[in-house]
């Protein structure tokens, strides 16, 4: 695929590395000469100095074959403009970086205007990945799909588990969740489970249900052990914000602490389930008061790289809470990483990866109408999202008359916003979504489901 | 410095020069020569060193400018070495620097010979020596870059250590593909000359020759008196053509291939250098019309040698060492202006003397106006103050090689002229200059040391100079 990215930053840079890596053509533009020499010098890409929404400056960048362009300068006006204008030259796929909490409300509306295929906030996405690791510290992995609507969770199952030499039939009748059960790590060989299939212990489990129905049925899994109850969130920036927002709904009790006391009131306002604290995290006296000691989780989200690795070294000595270490400045990860610091956070790279995510998708999507595709294990399994056009061989047909291919399971049907799991009674109707999960990689049309 | 990827190179450049040297001995099982067996033998070894240097990929992959320049300083040194074998093994030229002589003036695209009777050599050796032009005119790295899949960073790093000109832009994304679309580019021209020149009723190895000469604007010629063997005026024509489109920018070519004809056509170094050579080819048409009688012929053989010289190519229609005083001064000056940035041409290139003029234009005006600001623009796109800094160090790096270079030929004691236009021929990697060193002479008169010298020359010439000056320091070789 051609791609060009506009803003060489560390999420442009991380992303043009990456891309290159995987074999796309890239063009990168930048106002800074430098910046785009070095790059252009150290990887494999070609380089375009000026101003990405300059009509002219894209043309440069050949924008008119094209497939993707990625706005991710520092200013959303920018990239939406890069985005609009690409759009318009080059009629491509366009992926902004939008991170004013002010444009949150009408993202939707942004997105459908200026026709993006994406738009990321890095603080959000950072939010999100922390909003998981709180909610399931014990969850391996976890993709959201159908706009977060249901998510996709794996996890090993524990050596005690209920569900221990359980057929997968059994796990909705006698654990009473909805939640479907689509693919089955046994040792090295992958399976999408029928009903007879056998869940033994240490296996790696990925399943697809809604935020609430996952907690239900980690409780009833048995592997609420570590489940956190009460969180302490340093530092009243955005992504405190959007954690805290996030986890309003759940049963976690969160702390913020904040140093301004304006920001504390405005926090206070937004947030009326969580508890704001307005005094310096530095001081050691004020967290042990607050309860640094008893805490689940403690999270250093200060805008200071250093003060979050000071803080969540402190908070180690003093508990045994699940550590989060917010690291904006990607520099040393090694050393970075090799501190007893817990879970450590990169904003950029989550949005590179987030962005990352996007594109292998569209690019096992070219030429498909495939929606969305995860990996549910590197090129063994992964769960596609189709759109349902009008084909005759599949709509309208009950699941039961279609002969499916072998190891493929239709998750669910997603009808005028509703989710159905689908039953052999069910069809497909035109303008439905479906998600189908397999272990037959290459699929490019819902067609291709049929043997 | 890490030492095991320059190796790994090292041995893919032996594996293609293995590959280049079977075509020699097709030529020589055609015309049933002998000679034949030893560009096999020579190829054998060649694989046989290049196969034990990449049989393992390095461990270690980092590759920096610092090793992106020795790289390729040393794979022309290896790839001259090599190629210089089946001569002096054949004892076609029995002395050895003369024979890497020969081979260096060949893939620098030099031409110039030591050869005082070119017709005495077998065929397979003279399409050897043609075919050298062809592969040093591109450049050898490149069509590594091209054809192999040498993933990596460091692509860059080669390619702007081996293309000519100031500053190498990319045509498109990967500088694989690129790589690909200029040898394109490349082999359909010299294809496309080769069949006009068999239409002019060349044999098909003498148009070959005559073609990689031309592509690779070497200049070596396969008769005793170069073109002025073949006495037409269509063949010498074609000629003329394809040396003036081999010295045009090639990115210029690619623009027009991808319907941008107008930015094609508004390139401002490809336009210097047409303007150039046309204002050249007048001065000295109205220069040498008398000697000639006809103005037709008098303009024929001054665009031959216009081409020849400004392209830095270095093929002759005439002994232009009898010309007046100023034909042969424009000639001189040409010499050092040499083809456009991004072409098969040496010299200090059109672009670089075009900022150079432009910056001097500048620097007056800031004299009369002294608060005055005024960016540099070439291509309609400023000049960054980098590319203008290294144009400045090219000019002073290239001007002291130069002094010191004529003043240890002048050991020989020949007189100036020769002695100076033999460094600019060969440093600017043209071929044949004035006097002792014109066209209708040849280098064999000159001491061995002159022709280290001249060789060093050609080299540093063809490399764009710094690639060849790292390689001798010290810096480069301390660790750290």
């Amino acid at each position: 695929m051609k791609i060009i990215i506009v803003g060489c930053g560390k999420v442009g840079t991380t992303l043009a590395e990456q891309l290159n890596k995987e074999h796309h053509d890239i063009v990168i533009i930048d106002k800074n000469a430098g910046v785009v020499n070095s790059i252009s010098e150290r990887i494999d890409v070609m380089g375009v100095v000026g101003n990405g929404a300059v009509n002219k400056v894209q043309m440069d960048a050949g924008i008119e074959d094209t497939d993707l362009l990625i706005a991710t300068t520092n200013s959303d006006e920018l990239n939406m403009l890069c985005c609009l204008i690409a759009k318009k030259a080059g009629n491509c796929h366009t992926i902004a970086r939008i991170r004013n909490p002010e444009y949150d409300s009408q993202i939707g509306y942004i997105r459908e205007e200026l026709g993006l295929s994406l738009a990321i906030n890095p603080e959000m996405a950072a939010a999100m990945e922390i909003a998981r690791l709180l909610r399931f510290p014990s969850a391996i992995k976890i993709d959201t799909f159908a706009k977060g609507k249901k998510e996709i969770l794996k996890f090993i199952v524990p050596d005690h588990s209920v569900l221990n030499n359980m057929k997968v039939r059994d796990v909705l009748v006698r654990l009473k969740c909805n939640v479907l059960i689509c693919a089955i790590e046994h040792n090295a060989e992958v399976i999408i489970p029928g009903g007879d299939s056998i869940i033994s212990a240490g296996d790696k489990i990925s399943f697809i249900a809604s935020p609430v129905e996952s907690n239900e049925f980690f409780k009833q899994v048995g592997i609420d052990n570590n489940v956190i109850k009460t969180a302490m969130l340093v530092g009243g920036g955005k992504i405190t914000y959007y954690v805290a927002k996030m986890l309003e709904n759940t049963k976690i009790k969160v702390k913020i602490l904040e140093q301004n006391a304006e920001r504390c009131n405005e926090l206070s306002e937004l947030l009326p389930r969580a508890m704001v604290i307005n005094g310096d995290a530095s001081d050691q006296e004020l967290l042990l008061q607050e309860g640094v000691g008893q805490t689940d989780a403690f999270a250093s989200l200060t805008g200071f790289d250093e003060e979050n690795i000071m803080l969540s070294l402190y908070a180690a000595s003093q508990s045994k809470a699940k550590l989060i270490t917010k690291i904006n400045r990607i520099a040393f990860e090694n050393v970075i990483d090799s501190m007893n610091l817990g879970s450590i956070i990169y904003p950029k790279l989550i949005t590179a990866e987030t962005i990352l995510q996007y594109v292998r998708a569209m690019q096992n999507s070219m030429g498909s109408n495939v929606e969305t595709l995860y990996k549910i294990v590197a090129d063994r399994a992964e769960a596609l999202e189709f759109k349902v056009v009008n084909e005759p061989c599949i709509v309208g047909i009950p699941l039961e008359k279609l002969e499916l291919k072998d190891n493929l399971l239709v998750a669910y049907i997603m009808r005028k916003g509703r989710f159905i799991s689908p039953r052999g009674k069910d069809t497909l109707e035109e303008g439905d979504r479906v998600i189908v999960v397999t272990t037959v990689t290459g699929l490019n049309d819902l067609k291709d489901i049929l043997r | 410095m890490n030492k095991k990827i320059i190796i790994y190179v090292l041995g893919w450049i032996l594996n293609i020069e293995a590959v280049f040297m079977l075509p020699p001995c097709v030529v020589a099982l055609i015309y049933k020569e002998a000679s034949g067996i030893w560009f096999l033998a020579v190829a054998a070894v060649c694989g046989g060193i290049g196969f034990l240097c990449t049989r393992r990929k390095p461990t270690n992959m980092v590759f920096y400018a610092k090793e992106g320049f020795v790289s390729v300083a040393l794979s022309w040194i290896v790839l001259s070495f090599f190629g210089a074998l089946p001569f002096y093994i054949s004892k076609e030229i029995p002395v050895f620097e003369d024979a890497m002589f020969e081979v260096i003036s060949g893939f620098t695209t030099t031409g110039a010979s030591i050869l005082p009777d070119v017709e005495s050599l077998s065929k397979c050796m003279l399409f050897w020596r043609s075919f050298t032009h062809w592969i040093g005119g591109m450049g050898v790295l490149v069509f590594i870059l091209s054809i192999l899949p040498l993933a990596g960073g460091y692509n860059m790093y080669i390619m702007k250590a081996e293309s000519p000109g100031p500053s190498v832009g990319k045509l498109v994304p990967r500088v694989r593909t690129t790589a690909k679309i200029l040898y394109g580019i490349y082999l359909f021209m010299t294809a496309l000359e080769v069949v006009l020149l068999m239409i002019g009723g060349m044999s098909l190895f003498d148009s070959l020759t005559i073609s990689f000469g031309t592509a690779g604007t070497g200049g070596f010629g396969i008769k005793n008196n170069s073109m002025a063997f073949y006495d037409s005026y269509y063949l010498q024509g074609i000629v003329t053509v394809f040396m003036i489109l081999f010295g045009v920018n090639f990115n210029v070519y690619y623009l027009f291939l991808t319907r941008h004809p107008k930015d094609a056509l508004f390139s401002e170094e490809a336009r210097a250098y047409l303007g150039i050579i046309g204002v050249s080819i007048l001065l000295i048409t109205i220069n040498i019309y008398r000697g000639f009688g006809s103005v037709f012929s008098a303009f024929h053989h001054a665009a031959f040698q216009v081409a020849s010289i400004i392209t830095t190519t270095g093929y002759s229609t005439v002994d232009f060492d009898l010309w007046p005083e100023f034909s042969k001064g424009i000639l001189v000056v040409l010499m050092f202006i040499g083809a456009c940035a991004g072409s098969t041409g040496g010299g200090i290139k059109v672009s670089r003397v075009v900022v150079l003029l432009k910056a001097v234009k500048k620097e007056l005006d800031s004299l009369l106006h002294p608060r005055s600001v005024k960016v540099l623009k070439l291509e309609g796109k400023p000049v960054e103050h980098q590319v203008m800094r290294s144009i400045n160090t090219f000019l002073g790096a290239y001007i002291v090689i130069f002094i010191f270079s004529v003043l240890i030929v002048s050991l020989d004691n020949f007189d100036f002229t020769t002695n100076f236009t033999a460094i600019a021929a060969t440093f600017n990697n043209i071929g044949p200059g004035l006097a002792g060193a014109g066209p209708a002479k040849n280098f064999s008169q000159f001491s061995p040391l002159s022709k280290y010298v001249m060789m060093f020359d050609m080299l540093a010439g063809r490399l764009e100079i710094f690639p060849m000056l790292l390689l001798f320091a010290p810096s480069t070789w301390k660790k750290s």
